[in-house]
């Protein structure tokens, strides 16, 4: 029958080894594999930029990008092919709250250079390797 | 109680009745808003209730288990807390920083990243917040006569909270690598080192509760964990199948994100095992109700859920839809909800000195929230999967898609308020029993003969 001291070894040892595990994987993945899969050399101080202004208005809190979010607004993953330069800065720039079918969005009121960085955010998440997500509807079922 | 410090924790679990009330508000507020009635959209947008929502959740939480830790150590290490009135301190900055935060989500004042909205200026006086409360429980636990195994799973796992909050105050212009840290605090927290917490609380409950020798529920204890080590830890992946990281996550992530169930199937199983194997018949069936209903809820919240959504396969449909939120109610509610209000529920009667055990308010708070929660869960998890295959299979527009589901949120308001209705219960009996007092200290000799009555 298990002893105490057993399952005290049971429980260091599994939590340093998996540990280790998970440290090391993630280090392969900030360090080499992720940098590349999310064009990292392509984050211009425009995405920077971009960044801070999703960051701080906490956009998060309503829609998903990368799947994360708060399920209330659109997934924004790939809002620039999907929706376009123009239409993007027309929503961020509203002075009147964006309410498409009645969901009111705040009316941020950008500026077109703040819109611009905006824009260069989306367009740089746009193109990241997400190992297939979103995935494609099927065409097959909305017949 | 044993030792006239463990009043604090009675001011802490208070904090927690009050914050998880603002927390319900705000759910109802965003409830409605999914419903097209935003009629607060201006003075609160959802952004923000949702915010306050997710950080309220956080905070009362925490409060809970500080709560729980000033109750549990004292009586454990058989040693009063080194420092009441800097527990007090601790109480009231911890309150202070949390209004603070809550206020300033109103008003644009935030770092958008979900769980840990906190700002920056805010984060550095949690650190300093949880440092004190940290400073205080191991002085004490290594002051004291002893330091038995439940008492340091608990403060390991709060250790491992503090430490882990630390990765997410780390800027990156990276959203993918922003995300991939974030992560190391929201699921090493909720799928790790806070499941050492509840194993804790569970234990020492269960000691109580049930009279089964504590060499026994230590050994299983540190099985559970071990378990929630080996599948929690490398289970993170299941956040990194969609996020810019390597497609290894997906195999390592599914594999070990199907054990994790395992760790909370455990834990339901000890509770229930323990329960049935105790002789002793504490007259406290309320906080038993909570005690084994947490760690079987868990099981399926957490584990059941979790796994109904982790596969990779599933999940590249499932992902950033409501089907995460179905999974994240019942799993807040069951490892950690029910584990505070079932510590609570044992407390009370020891801190006041009023043994208003088995009341039928306690009795009905239990069951509607429970019946509530479970509501909440199937309405979000029917919109979750409606939302999925309208959106995601069929590529119905975001908007169109969430006017198909809208009605599931009637369902959801009317269960939330069934789960409201068992809270407010809980909190009138927490009322009754009224403020700690000295009158409720007792020796050794006489809790051992209240708890075999």
């Amino acid at each position: 029958m298990l002893s105490k001291k057993q399952a005290k070894a049971f429980f260091l040892g599994g939590t340093v080894l998996f540990s280790a595990i998970f440290l090391a994987l993630s280090v392969e993945t900030v360090t080499s594999s992720m940098p590349e899969k999310t064009n990292d050399s392509q984050i211009t101080e425009a995405v920077v930029r971009g960044k801070e202004i999703w960051d701080s208005n906490n956009c998060m809190g309503c829609h998903t990008i990368l799947g994360e979010g708060a399920y209330y607004a659109p997934e924004l993953t790939r809002v620039y092919s999907r929706k376009g330069e123009s239409y993007i800065k027309t929503v961020l720039m509203a002075k009147e709250p964006w309410a498409p079918r009645g969901r009111k969005m705040v009316a941020y009121a950008l500026s077109e250079e703040e819109a611009n960085d905006a824009v260069a955010f989306f367009k740089w998440i746009n193109e990241m390797d997400l190992n297939g997500f979103p995935p494609e509807p099927d065409p097959a079922l909305s017949k | 109680m044993k030792y006239k410090s463990q009043k604090v924790a009675y001011w802490f679990f208070a904090l927690s009745m009050l914050l998880i009330v603002l927390q319900i508000t705000y759910g109802f507020i965003m409830g409605f808003a999914h419903m097209g009635f935003d009629g607060l959209h201006n003075i609160i947008p959802f952004n923000a209730a949702r915010a306050t929502h997710n950080n309220l959740l956080v905070v009362w939480l925490l409060s809970g288990f500080m709560g729980a830790a000033y109750y549990i150590i004292p009586e454990e290490a058989q040693q009063e807390l080194v420092s009441v009135k800097l527990a007090y301190v601790q109480l009231i900055t911890l309150a202070l920083v949390g209004v603070t935060a809550v206020i300033g989500f109103h008003f644009n004042w935030w770092e958008g990243r979900k769980f840990l909205e906190i700002p920056r200026e805010l984060d550095f006086l949690v650190v300093i917040n949880v440092i004190t409360f940290l400073g205080i429980i191991l002085a004490t636990l290594f002051k004291g006569k002893k330091q038995s195994t439940t008492a340091m799973v608990l403060t390991m796992g709060l250790v491992f909270a503090a430490l882990l909050y630390l990765p997410g105050m780390i800027w990156f212009d990276n959203q993918g690598m922003d995300s991939f840290f974030r992560w190391w605090v929201v699921h090493l927290w909720v799928e790790g080192v806070w499941e050492l917490i509840m194993g804790g609380i569970l234990a020492f409950l269960l000691i109580k509760l049930t009279g089964v020798d504590r060499e026994v529920i230590e050994k299983w204890l540190y099985v559970i964990v071990g378990l929630t080590f080996l599948s929690g830890i490398l289970g993170t992946g299941h956040h990194y199948y969609y996020i810019g990281a390597p497609e290894y996550w997906l195999i390592i992530g599914g594999i070990f994100s199907a054990l994790e169930p395992l760790a909370f199937l455990g834990m339901a199983l000890f509770a229930i095992h323990m329960y049935r194997k105790g002789g002793r018949n504490h007259p406290n069936k309320t906080a038993l109700f909570w005690t084994l209903g947490s760690a079987i809820v868990s099981f399926v919240g957490a584990g059941l859920l979790g796994l109904a959504h982790t596969l990779p396969q599933v999940n590249m449909y499932t992902h950033g839809t409501l089907v995460t939120a179905m999974h994240g109610h019942l799993a807040f509610w069951g490892a950690y909800g029910m584990i505070v209000f079932a510590m609570i529920s044992y407390a009370l009667p020891q801190l006041t000195g009023r043994k208003l055990y088995n009341t039928v308010t306690g009795l009905y708070g239990f069951w509607l929230s429970l019946i509530g929660m479970v509501g909440m869960t199937t309405a979000f998890g029917v919109a979750g999967v409606a939302q999925v295959y309208l959106e995601r299979r069929i590529g119905l527009d975001f908007m169109v898609a969430q006017q198909e589901i809208e009605v599931h949120f009637l369902v959801l308001v009317l269960c939330a308020t069934i789960f409201a209705t068992g809270i407010t219960m809980f909190i009138i009996d927490f009322v009754r029993y009224g403020q700690p007092n000295d009158e409720a200290l007792i020796g050794e000799d006489e809790v051992n003969s209240l708890e075999n009555a």
